[in-house]
């Protein structure tokens, strides 16, 4: 899996109600969700995506507050397919893989991405190439069983495999 | 191995027999799920995951709740659509505990109230404050409806065995001060991510002293710091709530003596004071006399945080005789009908309309920006509510500030934060 854009860039403790405000949670449709994309942050915010070439980076604990897998569904839906950080809430990052946004979590490496910076994501190998720094940063393989996960094709086909199993 | 509570519960529940070192921290273990719970905002992706999944039954319909508590009373068409939706599937499905309207209360105050959750249970809810069950030696944890959906057909899901931490808590607590306090402290301490992934466990006379409710909104708070759980050993008195919650047969249940965590903090209560988290996250904590005179446009008091009825207690014991602030709102939203009608036969909702309280319908509504009193732009907020994150109760131009139901009576009453000791 391979992924590439330039970068867009925020900061710490970007909470889930400034991801997608709970009024939007009435919808659980991925465009809608996408077209109020971190409203709670900046209402204009969303007008800086390229959709498909915008990776967001960001900084400490991004996705902390609520449990709402609307928030990686809005990201999704806005056309962001990553999400790189300095670090993840707990609940934020478990629903990223579930609902297939990719995050990678890579500690105070964070600082070598700036707004506007091309990158490449190569997620087998565990590497982001800066294009425009010409640096390489690297990242820990995924836990076995979140990898489980995506190979599946997510949580819900995981989910699938194992009931017919058990049929 | 000396188990922590949350080893304890994660290894009494795994799918395959635990020795030693399968529970140390950072082990995958898949565990048996002995409650699932979703409300009117996460069970309708639940509902979609589940059909994805090809799921027909859910393992058990007893051991799933459903609680449209977030915008209830409905606040427009989409909400009331997304109540319809989780109506027919807990009738197809024959759900036991499916609560909407006149028996439906805030799902984290309501929960322990109706005794479907006890000491040493294993419980995941598409709700990052599911944590409150903690409060009664139960280790329960937030998760995205797709896990809830993987859970409510499995009856079972993974969990990383977390590091705990430690907190003690030594000496007497000033009057006006409860166990919002502590938590507030110990976000403050640790910060937003302070415990992220870890688990919390509290312990210490002041808790020994402490009553159920309390605990429940320490442990409801322990995600502000970033926790996967809020952990208290189950005692006496936990036993004593669960009884009046008409159950029957829980034990005590303690960490072991030795077990390892991997900080231990510690705080002798005697010399604090109310505290107060400003905007917009919940670390920013000070002390209340820090913040005197600083008006506010409108006072909550309610949620799975604060709106049990030992909260109102303390409201009413502070507004008894007084009025609230002319130009201020005071919403006061007991967080279960059981409360409200406590509420009722105790005096107390007499004495908050007396003080020209509003009084609401069990919702989460303002807590989190739904309805039943919204900030517009420049408006300020005091809350006994778990979150102050920008925008959260309206307006991104809006602030809000979170403390006790005492300081939140106090500053209705004078129309700026006031220490309630200061009236």
């Amino acid at each position: 899996m391979k992924f590439a854009g330039s970068a867009l860039t925020v900061g710490d403790h970007i909470d889930t109600d400034a991801i997608i405000p709970a009024i939007y949670l009435v919808s659980a449709d991925p465009a809608e969700l996408g077209s109020h994309c971190m409203e709670g942050l900046d209402p204009q915010w969303k007008k800086k995506i390229k959709p498909g070439a915008t990776l967001l980076t960001a900084g400490r604990n991004f996705g902390c507050g609520s449990s709402r897998e609307h928030a990686p569904v809005a990201l999704i839906g806005a056309g962001i397919p990553v999400v790189i950080a300095h670090s993840f809430a707990r609940i934020f990052y478990r629903n990223s893989f579930n609902m297939g946004l990719v995050p990678i979590e890579v500690g105070e490496d964070y600082s070598e991405f700036h707004e506007g910076d091309e990158l490449t994501v190569d997620l087998p190998a565990g590497k982001i190439y800066n294009k425009t720094t010409g640096k390489t940063v690297n990242f820990p393989p995924l836990p076995e069983s979140m990898r489980a996960i995506l190979d599946t094709g997510g949580l819900a086909e995981f989910v699938k495999g194992k009931l017919s199993a058990k049929l | 191995m000396a188990f922590t509570l949350a080893q304890k519960i994660l290894a009494a529940h795994s799918l395959t027999p635990i020795n030693g070192e399968d529970a140390a921290p950072g082990r995958i273990v898949t565990c048996r799920l002995d409650l699932v719970l979703a409300n009117d905002i996460t069970a309708p992706l639940a509902i979609k995951s589940l059909a994805l999944m090809g799921a027909k039954r859910v393992f058990d319909k007893n051991k799933i709740v459903l609680v449209m508590d977030h915008f209830t009373p409905q606040k427009d068409i989409a909400s009331a659509e997304q109540v319809i939706l989780s109506r027919k599937f807990a009738l197809e499905q024959n759900i036991t505990h499916y609560y909407e309207g006149g028996d439906a209360g805030v799902e984290h105050a309501l929960l322990p109230e109706l005794g479907l959750v006890g000491p040493g249970d294993l419980v995941i809810g598409a709700d990052s404050h599911t944590c409150t069950y903690g409060g009664i030696g139960a280790f329960a944890t937030g998760m995205g409806s797709t896990d809830i959906a993987a859970g409510m057909a499995l009856g079972e899901s993974w969990f990383k065995i977390p590091e705990s931490i430690r907190v003690t808590f030594t000496g007497k607590l000033p009057p006006y001060m409860g166990g919002k306090d502590l938590i507030l402290w110990v976000i403050g301490r640790l910060g937003v991510d302070g415990a992220r992934y870890k688990a919390l466990e509290f312990d210490g006379p002041v808790i020994e002293e402490m009553p159920v409710e309390g605990r429940l909104t320490m442990a409801n708070m322990a995600i502000e710091a970033g926790g996967k759980a809020g952990l208290f050993a189950a005692d006496r008195k936990t036993l004593d709530y669960c009884r009046e919650a008409k159950r029957a047969s829980d034990a005590e249940i303690a960490p072991d003596p030795g077990a390892s965590y991997e900080q231990h903090v510690t705080l002798e209560v005697g010399n604090l004071e109310p505290l107060v988290a400003c905007p917009h996250l919940p670390e920013n904590v000070r002390p209340v006399s820090e913040l005197k005179d600083l008006a506010v446009n409108q006072v909550i008091i309610g949620s799975c945080t604060n709106g049990r009825i030992q909260d109102l207690r303390m409201a009413a014991e502070v507004l008894a005789g007084r009025k609230v602030k002319k130009g201020l709102r005071c919403i006061v939203l007991p967080a279960t009908p059981g409360v409200f009608k406590a509420a009722l036969k105790e005096g107390i909702i007499e004495t908050l309309l007396e003080a020209e309280c509003i009084i609401g319908p069990p919702s989460c509504g303002p807590c989190l920006g739904g309805h039943l009193g919204i900030l517009g732009a420049g408006e300020r907020a005091l809350a006994t509510t778990n979150r102050n994150f920008r925008g959260r109760m309206g307006s991104p131009e809006s602030e809000i500030y979170l403390a006790n139901p005492a300081v939140a009576a106090a500053t209705a009453v004078t129309g700026a934060i006031t220490h309630p000791g200061k009236l």
